[in-house]
């Protein structure tokens, strides 16, 4: 394709001459401003690496809703920074949404998901958003997003109840979607969901033991996990509603490391 | 009318020798047209009425709705063209949104209100628009500031109130409105009370068929705006019913 010449460096349309539309050299008009032979390289993307992080998200699907847990640290790469950063959201009374990854960009669509709740009860139709619907929507966003080269560096997990019956579903950043009666994201797809499948594998679950699986799974992976947290939030939905509790500390005890000896 | 056959009512944007804008004026006479519209502020808390005139048999119960949430804590109800109304409703709802985004607080009322009565006041300056043909009230209630009500006119003019009322029937209503202690009543009472007014100043030979709209704003709803519930809409309606009724047995036994 030699004949296309550079495409991102092509040569000026007119030479020896005023460029076309800055002949009179309008202020305010575009081509007036300095020189514009940018290339493509002169571009460079400052926001695609998440800054702020949070760890783990963890969903588990129970017979009459779902469990979304997270603690509430803040990484700055690995140094601890905030301690309480909350990311379990009740989006309405049937929908909640837990975000793992970049704080900055959950705090940004949380703030766009809000607005749509307001938007929709000023309707005041009595339509309330799904969250199949939700799940839809956040791949459209993290899709284009991811399309743009600038991704939302999270991980979501959506849960809720639709038609009677308990949704769990994930996007990641770039808008990779599933549904799932267990999931786990970053480390904790590694080391929960093992361990949230194969009690899944025993049977159903009801409310209570998999509140006691979740949170047995914050435990194992804030031992494992070095930018976890002992503090964290756990939320509920059922078709009776959504509820957040106040973030609760998790008991660890470090004697079971007793292979661990420090010199 | 001294204003018809002088050319000044032409435009927006010319005084008449005598000082007066007579678009502005003819707007305000669009809204004296309207079902009458009341706001009542308690001391928990905003209450709207509205007596929404149902011009055809064929609407469906419910259509044309008067009330509107501007955001979760504030509320809106209109009088007179009600296309110019949803329009001013529009543009509170963005300037609400907006001012979320931008301090992630809910909008305070007298800032909205603000906002709002300047984007009026916008069109009665120019010869190429003409003035909304609409009033609104707009109400909140929150903990800090407590309960908060401003009525805007196509003027742009606007003020907070105690009680006030626009739409037809307005002396009549106010008259009933001034001999309430509104400073010491709750929601609960106001609703029944501007249920009353409404059934009260409605002209049942003018206007033959209205729907009740009731919508509050108070500490009970967390500071959120919300329709009145049914079951208490239908009491404080059936309470009205019955004041009216007992005032027209008293009337023919007066005679």
């Amino acid at each position: 394709m030699a004949f296309m010449g550079d495409m991102m460096n092509p040569a000026p349309l007119w030479h020896n001459g005023p460029s076309p539309g800055a002949f009179y050299n309008f202020p305010g008009n575009s081509s007036s401003f300095g020189h514009t032979n940018h290339t493509a390289q002169d571009f460079k993307a400052h926001s695609a690496n998440p800054i702020t992080t949070t760890t783990t998200v963890i969903g588990l699907k129970f017979d009459k809703g779902c469990v979304i847990a997270g603690d509430t640290l803040g990484s700055y790469g690995s140094l601890a920074r905030f301690r309480d950063c909350p990311r379990v959201l009740k989006v309405n009374d049937l929908t909640l949404l837990g975000s793992g990854g970049d704080y900055a960009d959950y705090q940004y669509l949380k703030d766009i998901i809000e607005q749509k709740i307001i938007d929709e009860q000023c309707i005041g139709d009595g339509l309330h958003l799904k969250p199949r619907s939700l799940h839809c929507w956040l791949t459209r966003v993290l899709y284009n997003k991811r399309s743009k080269m600038d991704p939302l560096w999270n991980n979501y997990i959506v849960a809720g109840i639709q038609d009677g019956e308990p949704f769990l579903g994930t996007v990641d950043k770039l808008g990779t979607a599933y549904e799932d009666a267990t999931i786990a994201t970053g480390l904790g797809a590694y080391m929960a969901t093992p361990l949230l499948r194969n009690a899944l594998d025993k049977g159903p679950l009801d409310e209570e033991s998999a509140k006691a699986l979740v949170r047995k799974c914050m435990e194992v992976l804030f031992y494992r996990d070095a930018r976890s947290f002992p503090r964290y939030q756990l939320g509920v939905v059922t078709a009776a509603g959504v509820t957040v509790e106040e973030p609760v500390e998790l008991k660890h005890d470090w004697s079971l490391a007793h292979m661990i000896h420090m010199k | 009318m001294s204003s018809i056959g002088t050319g000044y009512d032409l435009s927006a944007s010319q005084f008449s020798p005598d000082g007066r804008v007579f678009q502005v004026e003819y707007a305000a006479k669009a809204v004296e047209n309207s079902g009458t519209v009341i706001g009542l502020r308690g001391k928990d808390g905003v209450v709207f009425a509205v007596e929404k005139l149902v011009t055809s048999k064929l609407y469906e119960p419910g259509a044309n709705k008067r009330i509107f949430h501007t955001d979760e804590h504030v509320g809106m109800a209109v009088a007179g063209l009600i296309s110019d109304a949803r329009q001013i409703v529009e543009t509170a709802r963005s300037e609400a949104s907006s001012y979320r985004s931008q301090y992630g607080a809910p909008v305070p009322l007298k800032y909205l209100n603000e906002r709002v009565s300047m984007y009026m006041h916008a069109y009665t300056l120019y010869s190429a628009v003409r003035p909304y043909g609409c009033s609104v009230i707009m109400g909140t209630w929150s903990e800090y500031e407590g309960p908060q009500m401003f009525m805007l006119e196509p003027s742009g003019v606007s003020f907070s109130y105690f009680g006030c009322a626009v739409g037809k029937a307005k002396q009549a209503a106010k008259t009933e409105i001034e001999k309430l202690k509104l400073a010491d009543m709750s929601v609960k009472n106001l609703v029944k009370e501007a249920a009353r007014i409404i059934y009260l100043v409605h002209d049942e030979l003018k206007d033959k068929q209205f729907e009740l709209e009731l919508s509050w704003v108070s500490k009970d709803t967390k500071g959120r705006h919300e329709m009145v519930p049914k079951e208490v809409a239908s009491e404080a309606e059936n309470q009205a019913k019955q004041a009216l009724a007992d005032i027209e047995d008293s009337d023919e036994g007066d005679m």
